[in-house]
């Protein structure tokens, strides 16, 4: 994780002068590129993940990729596309394996998800050249990152944002409220696969910078602290990819003044987040029970 | 409300005995200038190789309310989701709003059964009305200030209003009470303007001032807005003074014809095959003994999310 050549470079709270220094590193500026393509992807995916409640899936997904990075290395291949191959390949079999209910087979994705890590272990155990361990896989790094690495990136978001800004008032629809959406002709099955393939392409996004232990940082915090501080659909979509991309690049540039790993800022930033909004919510919340009680509500039966 | 102890009641006077294939005038009316909205001649439904119901004939004209009613697990949701062309009729003929079920479902309200949002569900309740209006599209609303988006906010807000649920419309529907999500829901089920109302079970999981007052509205609906509505109930009582037609279905057939005359010892009596009784308490209230309804059929009806099974 540290810079091994370099001492730690020091924040000089000159905010031009440090950051001119940090980009002077194309490494680090192909990590603010693939960090911001990463954010608003994972965040507007991961909007929907927390709208549909499938945070599991998410979770399957991203623990996949870990031995699908693992095994790439093994072969020889940039990792970049073992995190595709299997997090969409696994994002495919939730989908098989759910059939027609919408409610998540819990034990069987995480039966097939425990073998799977298992497996990526041993490819690490038999890639004695992998300098950093399975951390890296595991908990993210901004070094290394390459220009071809963020095209790759840049294009599959691209696709990805693409296809979400078709179907996503349907998906929203589908998402909740299901029943009122097929009776309206809308293809909520379809619907829901193609969803998991997105949410399979997004974490292997969101991998490559937090780790695939930490994917969440930027797929589920984000979203869930927005979806906290408003209802309004196109506004918390908005917030979520603002703070996703705010712990991105305050994570990014933490990591680079300090010998502490990026994955850990990422995810502290965006915790923050959430802590402050809950916190704010809980505050709305109080304070609204303190005033004078309104009037007798309705109450559910 | 107690499932087991539970009596029927219902407000009607003597009737007559409704045989079970009840054909009225049936093809004559029906090519002319306003045609039924709803047309069931000798329908029947076969749900796992088991026949729910059978003869069923039923024509609804628009702006008419009416319930379907029966015991539990007798295919009363399968009747909303024949209409709606998710199964396929087993016999006979069925027409919805003058053509096959399922290719006029965009004139149709549909209200499933038992629908709640929890509290982490933020979205407002005008975000959900909406979707029942352009949900069904394809891309994503734009937020610019266009003619189309004004159109859309102001149908909303009529609709909102129209159920009596702007006070609570722009909350999170998470937070909004059964009552509350009910009338929003309906809102939902009538933005784009149906000429079919398809309600299942709406006033279940309300409390009684509120299965009244959503009663109420749908009755208004039906009858002021003239949007035909067909009613999955359970419990006959809170909607019995906007009824215009009660389908009975039962494992023995199945009953159509107006309240007064639907409900009654005779026929109740030869669609269960089991003595049955009407009886009229002293405020002219009519009660129902004798029902075969066992309890356990009854906590069951929900158990299969989405299913046909559930047919309640």
């Amino acid at each position: 994780m540290l810079l091994a050549d370099t001492a730690v470079p020091a924040w000089s709270w000159n905010l031009i002068a440090d950051f001119q220094q940090m980009w002077s590193f194309p490494f680090m500026v192909n990590a603010f590129r693939a960090g911001a393509v990463t954010a608003v992807v994972s965040a507007v995916v991961g909007w929907f993940v927390v709208l549909r409640r499938q945070t599991f899936a998410a979770h399957t997904v991203s623990a996949v990729a870990f031995p699908g990075a693992a095994g790439a290395v093994l072969l020889g291949v940039s990792a970049v596309y073992g995190y595709f191959a299997l997090c969409v390949a696994a994002a495919l079999v939730i989908a098989a394996l759910r059939g027609s209910g919408d409610h998540e087979e819990s034990a069987l994705t995480g039966t097939v998800q425990a073998f799977l890590l298992a497996a990526g272990f041993l490819f690490i155990a038999l890639y004695k050249g992998l300098l950093e361990g399975p951390q890296t896989i595991l908990f993210g790094t901004f070094l290394g990152i390459t220009s071809t690495q963020v095209t790759v990136l840049t294009g599959v978001g691209i696709g990805v944002l693409a296809v979400l800004a078709l179907i996503g008032r349907q998906l929203l629809f589908a998402s909740i409220d299901p029943q009122v959406a097929a009776g309206r002709g809308v293809p909520v099955r379809a619907l829901s696969v193609a969803f998991l393939v997105l949410l399979g392409a997004a974490t292997a996004e969101a991998s490559q910078i937090t780790g695939t232990l930490l994917v969440f940082a930027l797929m589920v915090i984000p979203a869930a602290t927005a979806q906290n501080l408003t209802a309004r659909p196109i506004l918390s979509l908005a917030l979520a990819v603002l703070l996703a991309l705010a712990a991105t690049w305050l994570g990014l540039t933490a990591a680079y003044y300090s010998p502490y790993p990026l994955g850990f800022f990422v995810t502290s930033f965006a915790f923050a987040g959430y802590v402050t909004a809950r916190g704010m919510h809980a505050l709305h919340t109080i304070r609204g029970r303190i005033r004078p009680s309104l009037p007798a509500k309705e109450v559910t039966a | 409300m107690n499932p087991i102890a539970k009596v029927r009641e219902a407000v009607a006077h003597s009737g007559h005995t409704v045989p079970a294939p009840r054909t009225e005038d049936h093809d004559t009316a029906a090519e002319a200038g306003s045609g039924p909205v709803v047309a069931l001649h000798d329908a029947a439904v076969r749900v796992g190789g088991r026949t729910l119901w059978s003869g069923v004939d039923l024509r609804i004209g628009p702006g008419e309310f009416t319930a379907v009613l029966g015991p539990n697990g007798v295919g009363k949701s399968t009747m909303i989701k024949v209409l709606l062309g998710a199964l396929p009729a087993a016999g006979g003929e069925v027409r919805v709003l003058g053509a096959r079920p399922g290719q006029a479902n965009g004139r149709i309200g549909y209200l499933p059964q038992r629908r709640s949002f929890d509290a982490s569900m933020r979205v407002r309740g005008t975000d959900v009305v909406r979707l029942g209006l352009d949900g069904d599209r394809w891309g994503v609303p734009l937020p610019l200030p266009t003619a189309r988006r004004r159109a859309v906010r102001e149908r909303v807000a009529e609709v909102v209003e129209l159920v009596g649920a702007s006070g609570y419309a722009h909350r999170p529907i998470g937070q909004c009470s059964g009552g509350e999500q009910q009338r929003l829901l309906i809102a939902q089920a009538l933005v784009r303007r149906p000429e079919l109302l398809l309600l299942d079970e709406p006033l279940d999981s309300l409390d009684l001032p509120n299965q009244s007052a959503v009663a109420a509205l749908i009755g208004r609906i039906c009858h002021q807005e003239g949007v035909a509505v067909v009613m999955v109930a359970h419990d006959v009582n809170p909607i019995l003074h906007h009824l215009d037609r009660v389908v009975y279905l039962a494992e023995g057939g199945a009953a159509t014809g107006t309240p007064q005359e639907v409900i009654t010892s005779r026929t109740l009596t030869r669609l269960y095959g089991t003595p049955v009784e009407v009886l009229r308490a002293s405020d002219g209230r009519l009660v129902v003994v004798g029902q075969p309804e066992a309890p356990a059929v009854h906590t069951d009806r929900h158990g299969i999310p989405g299913g046909v099974r559930a047919a309640g």
